[in-house]
């Protein structure tokens, strides 16, 4: 048991007990902190492990989101089912995609415009299905039960938001310490190398795309039966895209707790900043923050936050220093060092 | 007996012919040299070979199969491993981490192959770096990783593209002392190099190209004295100043 | 088909397209010379916009005449953003570039939010409801000024960047940046002068487009994206490409309402996009990687 280990397992106990302290508002907003990190783990496990760059990452919340809503809406399927047939499209759609990406050699700038292109254009073919909401979006009934996804108060979706948040960092842990993981990260390092050593790119690329997708799927779902609302401009828009990366990018991306650490410092900003400044009128400063914010983290935190938080906790915990996370030889770098 | 075969290997780019009708063997267990001026096509061997160029026409024949093809990662996993010129390390992982991604893929097991990876580290003697990012290795130490890390592939056939440049003559021998161990385990060798205390220290036999053909083959000795790679290193003046 | 309708079309989105042409100039100049993806062009061009607005709502002043003042205006803010910002991140990998453009995107597009409000304006300029009839076909005046301005503005930089000795250092800095700083060119310099004048030429295209659409904060990020499809098309870094490249997506656009409603003609450009990428990534006129 590793020192971090503990440390986790300690805060994981407080989150398990907050609901019992704080009010509905407050949990609010600790279930955008678990929702978006969770996105963002997702996002990371393509971006921030293989390197392809997807600006378009909401199209998978949107397909998520439509489908399991629409299956519900339509035939009464529960959306703890249609998640997974909305995930199994989310992988068909990003396995497209990949296959137009990775098999043409798009890379860098132009596998992100791909992925760009694939978001609108789901986007502006939705806003015109009628039996999609066309460009009014849907609404969502409240009937709540378990079967139906939707609850009474914010307690339940707070531990499945919670949940979400947990499952996502244990498969980036194990992901990471894999075998598929090591060569996803030789890849994001040097295609060229990982192929001269044997390495199936290709392969390894469609993995990623494809789990990356169908976790965020599933988020689509959660979305849709808490938020009650869906519409193409938000569910499948740049701003979702844009939103979703903020967070592993500042946290720290291609790192196991980077997306989650990313979430807990910019979710309760934005929305502090947001309830704030719209309240006094200042429509859009939250978000003149949020870019400012981002910037100065580029520039001078360019390895994400939870780069220099290991650093200044590693006396303590005894870590690794390295971007590359901990792994299971944690006791043998102990005994050297 | 040859494990590697090429015959009449041609590619062109555009309007230059960088191989034209080239045609050697490799035989097994052997380490042969590769020299030729610069420009004259020795990497586009590589290339050809290790599946990143495609060949406009010729065979290559390793152990029997043929490369014609093959994706890079298929080649490596055929058993042909192979260093690039300019080194290309992964920069932000460990050095034990980078030469796993070789090792794992003959090995699924992350432990074995985290053994059988220190085992190389060390043997090549880097053992004292394995927990270091490979972004803080310098470049005679890089040529090392990039090396073991082909070594981890366990391959048959290895090239390597001039491994010793920009090293010092100590560095040079040692790297020298470290390609006679490989060959020894049995691993045949292709040898790009411009230091030439590399190549005649090394090879059985040494293959000159130029303008992307052969002009000259046989052992080191043979090879410096041919007058066709006097004046296609110094020029035709020089070759007449000499006789 | 009623033909009389495709060429009105047809010739309405050559117009336009020379101005798609003129913000895309921008776009390719930039990554000709820094291999910067600027995800904030776009967002540039509607502050162009707003300060063209007000100059016209404040002082009277067409927007064809304050274009000077327009551009000077986007060049500085073009010149600062590069040289506090892009300049930094030049060396960095590509996810740590797109992150902040965008975020700088962001930044604009909410300035122009909290100082002016989420409101369309449209302003009358004049011209602004004018039409003229070529043969059979309908145009707008504003259109075929902006179009004519917008070849005009064009070709000076192509002169400019040919003839002068500031061009000739762009140029010589987008083929080879070390060879460029060997020979004394001082890069940062030019880096900031190139974003600069990316930026005012986009910024131009925004005073330009006053008079064509209804203006508000959030125009920018579909510009962002017309620019880089036109960018493709034509060929990262080539400006003629993106002349061409401009002048084929506007009328691609303006033709696809023959048969698909309005609001989906972006599906085309996109189509047109990811075909190109797959087969032609270079452009239809060849173009930097």
């Amino acid at each position: 048991m590793t020192r971090l280990t503990i440390l986790l397992a300690v805060v994981l106990s407080i989150l398990l007990l907050v609901p019992l302290f704080l009010e509905k508002y407050v949990l609010g907003i600790f279930i955008m902190i678990f929702f978006y990190a969770y996105l963002g783990q997702s996002w990371n496990i393509l971006t921030g492990y293989t390197g392809h760059i997807s600006l378009g990452h909401a199209l998978y919340v949107g397909v998520g989101a439509y489908t399991s809503t629409y299956l519900a809406q339509n035939y009464g399927l529960s959306p703890w089912i249609g998640m997974l047939v909305g995930g199994v499209f989310a992988v068909i759609i990003a396995l497209f995609l990949g296959y137009l990406g990775f098999r043409f050699g798009l890379r860098g700038v132009y596998f992100v415009i791909l992925t760009i292109a694939f978001a609108e254009i789901t986007r502006l073919i939705v806003s015109h299905v009628e039996a999609l909401g066309s460009f009014s979006g849907i609404f969502l009934d409240f009937n709540p039960s378990f079967w139906n996804f939707q609850f009474r108060g914010n307690v339940p979706y707070y531990y499945i938001a919670l949940g979400f948040m947990v499952f996502s960092i244990i498969v980036v842990r194990i992901l990471e310490g894999s075998r598929a993981g090591r060569f996803m990260v030789a890849i994001r390092e040097d295609e060229e190398a990982a192929q001269a050593l044997g390495v199936n790119a290709f392969k390894y690329n469609m993995i990623a795309i494809a789990l990356s997708a169908f976790m965020t799927s599933l988020a689509g779902t959660f979305y849709a039966n808490y938020i009650f609302y869906l519409h193409p401009d938000t569910l499948f828009g740049m701003a979702l895209s844009i939103e979703l990366i903020l967070r592993p990018i500042i946290g720290g991306l291609g790192t196991i707790l980077g997306p989650v650490l990313g979430s807990f410092i910019l979710t309760p900003l934005s929305e502090i900043s947001r309830a704030y400044f719209t309240k006094g009128g200042f429509e859009g400063l939250h978000l003149i923050l949020y870019g400012i914010i981002a910037v100065l983290v580029v520039l001078f935190m360019p390895k994400g936050i939870i780069y220099y938080v290991k650093r200044w906790l590693n006396p303590v915990l005894r870590l690794d220093n390295r971007t590359y996370v901990y792994s299971e030889k944690g006791s043998e770098a102990e005994a050297e060092s | 007996m040859s494990i590697l075969k090429v015959t009449e290997l041609s590619k062109r780019f555009g309007g230059l012919a960088a191989l034209s009708r080239l045609s050697f063997e490799l035989g097994q267990g052997e380490i042969l040299g590769l020299i030729g001026p610069n420009g004259a096509g020795k990497t586009t061997v590589f290339n050809c070979l290790s599946g990143f160029h495609t060949p406009d026409a010729g065979e290559m024949v390793f152990s029997g199969k043929s490369l014609l093809g093959m994706q890079p990662y298929q080649v490596c996993q055929a058993g042909l491993a192979r260093t690039f010129q300019i080194v290309k390390p992964f920069l932000t992982i460990t050095v034990l981490d980078n030469v796993m991604v070789g090792a794992l893929i003959r090995e699924t097991s992350i432990k074995k192959a985290r053994d059988e990876s220190m085992e190389i580290i060390q043997w090549a003697g880097l053992g004292h770096m394995a927990d270091k990012d490979a972004e803080g290795l310098p470049l005679p130490l890089r040529k090392r990783l990039e090396m073991a890390r082909a070594l981890a592939t366990h391959p048959k056939v290895l090239l390597l593209d001039e491994v010793m440049a920009g090293l010092n003559p100590t560095e040079v021998s040692e790297i020298i002392e470290l390609i006679k161990e490989i060959n020894g385990k049995g691993i045949s060798i292709l040898l790009i190099e411009h230091v030439m205390q590399g190549i005649m220290a090394l090879s059985e036999r040494v293959l000159v190209i130029n303008y992307g053909s052969r002009i000259a083959e046989g052992t080191p000795a043979e090879v410096v004295k041919d007058k066709k790679v006097i004046e296609a290193y110094l020029g035709k003046e020089f070759l007449n100043a000499q006789s | 088909m009623d033909s009389t309708l495709a060429l009105q079309l047809l010739i309405q989105g050559i117009l336009l397209g020379g101005l798609y042409g003129l913000i895309a100039l921008g776009l390719s100049l930039i990554f000709g010379v820094m291999g910067v993806i600027n995800f904030a062009h776009g967002q540039m061009m509607v502050i162009g916009m707003y300060i063209s607005y007000w100059i016209f709502a404040l002082l009277g002043v067409e927007p064809y005449l304050s274009l000077v003042i327009v551009s000077a205006a986007i060049f500085v803010l073009g010149y600062v953003i590069q040289s506090s910002v892009v300049n930094r991140i030049l060396d960095y990998p590509e996810a740590m570039q797109v992150l902040p453009l965008v975020a700088i995107g962001i930044i604009l597009e909410n300035t122009a939010l909290l100082l002016w409000g989420p409101d369309h304006r449209s302003p009358h300029t004049a011209f602004s409801l004018d039409t003229i009839w070529l043969g059979e076909a309908m145009i707008d005046v504003s259109r075929l000024i902006a179009f004519s301005m917008a070849i005009i503005i064009t070709f000076a930089i192509f002169i400019f960047l040919r003839k002068s000795n500031m061009g000739k250092c762009i140029r010589a800095a987008a083929d080879n940046r070390m060879a460029a700083t060997l020979v004394g060119i001082n890069v940062s310099r030019i880096n900031n002068f190139s974003f600069g004048l990316g930026a005012a030429t986009t910024g131009a295209a925004g005073a330009l487009l006053l008079p064509l659409m209804p203006l508000s904060p959030n125009l920018g990020h579909d510009f962002t994206l017309t620019a880089f499809i036109v960018v493709i098309l034509g060929g990262m870094g080539n400006l003629v490409g993106a002349l061409v490249g401009g002048l084929i997506l506007g009328v691609a656009e303006s033709m696809s309402t023959l048969f698909l409603p309005s609001t989906l003609k972006q599906v085309v450009s996109f189509g047109i996009l990811i075909v190109i990428m797959l087969f032609r990534p270079q452009g239809l006129l060849g173009g930097k990687k």
